[in-house]
């Protein structure tokens, strides 16, 4: 069925917009998710502008504390649910799993297409918030707060559910790719770090995001009929809200980091020229993370009411998903050590994720610890915590994984120097923007407020201009990348010189992906 | 969920093509029905939440459900209940009738099925338009005035009745239009003992919103 033709590739196969919309190639679907969260990135880091505007010195700047309060919950909302969860296993996921596994593409195409047009709706449905008075219950929406405010928040709430359906089928996907369609000889050990990461997230995604999607629908009954569940005016719980909810969200913070560190993985190999060392313990890492991530929902709600005793059981599972995790980290430094490193700029974002990832995840132990939470709960601590582990980790992840399969995707190479500027500013940037948050918090500065006490301008300062740093960063890195798009010099096949399946066919690949069905002999990262 | 080309040999007969990026028609059949059973999970993930609720309220306020269940005909239910397992049986019997290549029979069966959806769904639309008739309804908008709704609380049992048989009334919707889909590749002959996937699929989450109702009646009905 594919053509044989070497200048025919999925890009110039067919042509038209058409074509695009209706395609079931997984090379397609994945650069569409690719100009979806390209864009809502866009969208969701011009409100992060505006609210570091806001708070570049005490008392109102750029606008009142309502529009405050709805730029901020539209920040959250768009970048966790229409840019981290679907980022790198909807994007990247969707163009590289079934190569990485030598696979034509993934089992259920036209369910793929119908999750991408799932992502789109939702956020269609979303952004109509706007014109329905907006919302203001930050990203969480907590009942009974949640019931009682804005009509923008039933649309918010009915995207997030629709967004849901959209992660669900690129999970189911992704789950019966990997057990039915691994090409001869790709046995489960010899499958890149990569896929084993982003299996263990579709099992998170298969089996949290329906909980999410029936507490969603809940509260939208709630909302529009006053079912009472959520209500205690009509004797409901709102802690139940609180615990529903979380069972959805605290695995979902896995399903953003976790594809993450399998981009860090496939990094760590290709340009230190080494397996990654201790290659199963990072592979049962993955699935570590995600079996632990169903039991902490609870380091949520430390001050919600729960019994005092499910704090200390949640306080301390939490900590467990230290062990994995450093795990990983400390396999990723070792693979580092006696390697012939090549520091092209998708490596350094993997050192700044090792980096940021490591203050992100030592805070969040700390977190986890019950009497140290009480105290900084709900404080600019938290919200550094939380920035150090998506932005510092997933972000990072992102533009590392972005630069490295750049030239696959498009058969184009990227400005190195400029890929480096980028990594520069966005790394300077960051710390300079959250690492005084957490002396913020400390300091008991409470996070969500549109203003603050006099004390604690210095620190606000310093951070928005942090926040510009970051900024032109990315906005450099948008030039970088549609410069490669359409202007950069042609690419190698394999330009890295990488071991991984996706590596072993043209840029950019045919339809099929690979002219003649690959049979695998060894493992992923065979460099010696 | 294959991604099935169809095309008739020059004899007629409907031959199914792999679709591209599977080895051969088994290996799609497996992946088809491991991505089904996935979806199932997910499925009672979602109903999971309501039972969860439901054991929660159920211990905080034994009460309304014994009083909110006593509103229940157990009868309607109960039949209910049989007209969903006959179905269950007869979406059972299509796919052994495919295998046979007996084309009259898998339709004979599906028909049935559809019938026992609609007479489900019938009999939801009276017990439902007689609990709205007499303000039996979720929360803010409960207005009954019998000696029962001095019960605290009571409305919470109906935005539990209302939400789960809806969001199950739902799945048994989507089942028939389903369903529907696939009469209508029956009657184009496609499935035989070549071919009976989206058979075996839909048969897959029919079964599951049997199962769902099984739970729910006892739950919702008997409890009084």
């Amino acid at each position: 069925m594919a053509s044989s033709d070497p200048n025919k590739n999925y890009l110039n196969e067919k042509s038209g917009l058409m074509s695009w919309l209706t395609t079931l190639d997984h090379k397609r679907i994945g650069v569409m998710y690719m100009i979806a969260v390209m864009f809502f990135f866009l969208c969701g880091g011009i409100f992060a502008m505006l609210l570091r505007t806001e708070l570049i010195h005490a008392g109102p700047t750029i606008m009142n504390s309502q529009q405050y309060n709805q730029v901020m919950t539209l920040h959250g909302a768009i970048m966790v649910f229409m840019v981290i969860i679907p980022g790198i296993p909807a994007f990247m996921g969707n163009f590289f799993l079934p190569m990485q596994i030598g696979a034509k593409d993934v089992a259920f195409p036209k369910l793929n297409l119908i999750s991408w047009y799932c992502l789109i709706i939702g956020a269609i449905v979303v952004v109509a918030s706007l014109f329905y008075h907006g919302v203001d219950t930050g990203w969480t929406f907590y009942t009974p707060y949640s019931i009682k405010t804005m009509n923008g928040t039933t649309l918010v709430v009915a995207g997030a559910f629709i967004i849901g359906f959209s992660s669900i089928l690129t999970g189911l996907n992704f789950v019966a790719t990997v057990h039915k369609l691994r090409a001869p000889g790709m046995s489960f050990f010899r499958m890149p770090l990569f896929v084993w990461a982003l299996y263990s997230t579709a099992i998170l995604q298969v089996l949290a995001t329906p909980v999410l999607g029936i507490t969603l629908l809940l509260l939208v009954f709630e909302r529009t009929m006053g079912i009472g569940i959520f209500d205690p005016e009509m004797g409901g719980d709102p802690v139940l809200f609180q615990h529903f909810f979380w069972f959805y969200s605290h695995p979902a913070v896995y399903i953003m980091i976790l594809p993450a560190m399998g981009v860090v993985s496939e990094l760590m190999a290709t340009f230190c020229r080494k397996p990654v060392f201790g290659y199963k313990a990072v592979a049962f890492s993955s699935i570590g993370i995600a079996a632990v991530s169903f039991f902490v929902w609870g380091h949520h709600m430390f001050v919600s009411g729960q019994s005092e005793v499910a704090g200390i059981l949640f306080s301390f599972i939490t900590m467990l998903v230290g062990v994995p995790t450093a795990i990983k980290c400390f396999n990723w430094v070792a693979t580092m050590y006696k390697a012939s490193i090549r520091f092209d700029s998708p490596f350094l974002f993997a050192l700044g994720f090792l980096f940021l990832f490591t203050i992100g995840g030592v805070t969040g132990i700390m977190l986890a610890t019950i009497g140290f939470d009480v105290h900084v709960h709900d404080t600019y601590f938290v919200v550094a915590h939380f920035h150090y582990v998506m932005v510092g980790g997933t972000l990072m992840a992102i533009m590392g994984g972005f630069y490295y399969w750049l030239p696959k995707m498009f058969g184009r190479m990227y400005n190195e120097f400029w890929a480096r500027v980028t990594f520069v500013l966005i790394f300077v940037g960051f710390n300079v923007t959250f690492f005084p948050q957490f002396i913020l918090g400390t300091m008991g500065m409470p996070r969500r407020y549109f203003d603050y006490l006099p004390e604690y301008q210095p620190l606000n300062t310093i951070s928005s201009i942090g926040a510009y740093t970051i900024g032109t960063g990315f906005l450099i890195a948008l030039f970088v990348i549609l410069h490669c798009i359409f202007k950069g010099e042609k690419a190698p096949d394999n330009p890295w010189g990488a071991r991984t399946l996706e590596w072993q066919t043209k840029s950019p690949p045919p339809h099929e992906n690979f002219y003649q069905q690959p049979v695998v002999t060894g493992g992923p990262y065979e460099y010696r | 969920m294959s991604t099935a080309n169809v095309s008739h040999s020059s004899s007629g007969e409907y031959h199914h093509h792999t679709a591209h990026h599977f080895e051969n028609a088994e290996a799609e059949y497996n992946a088809s029905k491991f991505g089904v059973w996935l979806f199932l999970c997910t499925e009672i993930l979602m109903f999971g939440g309501l039972f969860v609720g439901y054991i929660i309220y159920h211990q905080r306020y034994p009460e309304i459900f014994h009083t909110g269940a006593k509103f229940l005909d157990w009868r309607l239910g109960a039949t209910n209940t049989v007209v969903l397992l006959i179905s269950s049986l007869t979406m059972a019997l299509s796919i052994y009738y495919a295998q046979v290549n007996n084309k009259k029979m898998v339709l004979v069966n599906l028909y049935v099925t559809l019938a026992c959806a609609f007479v489900f769904l019938g009999i939801k639309w009276i017990e439902w338009s007689h609990k709205i008739h007499e303000g039996l309804l979720p929360g803010r908008l409960f207005h009954y005035d019998g000696p029962e709704a001095a019960v605290k609380d009571l409305p919470m049992y109906f935005g539990f009745y209302f939400g789960m048989t809806g969001l199950h009334a739902s799945h048994v919707i989507c089942g028939m239009a389903l369903i529907v889909w696939l009469i209508v590749r029956a009657h184009k002959g496609h499935f035989g003992k070549n071919y009976w996937t989206p058979l075996e699929c839909v048969g897959l989450f029919w079964h599951l919103v049997d199962l769902i109702w099984i739970y729910l009646f006892p739950l919702l009905y008997l409890i009084g």
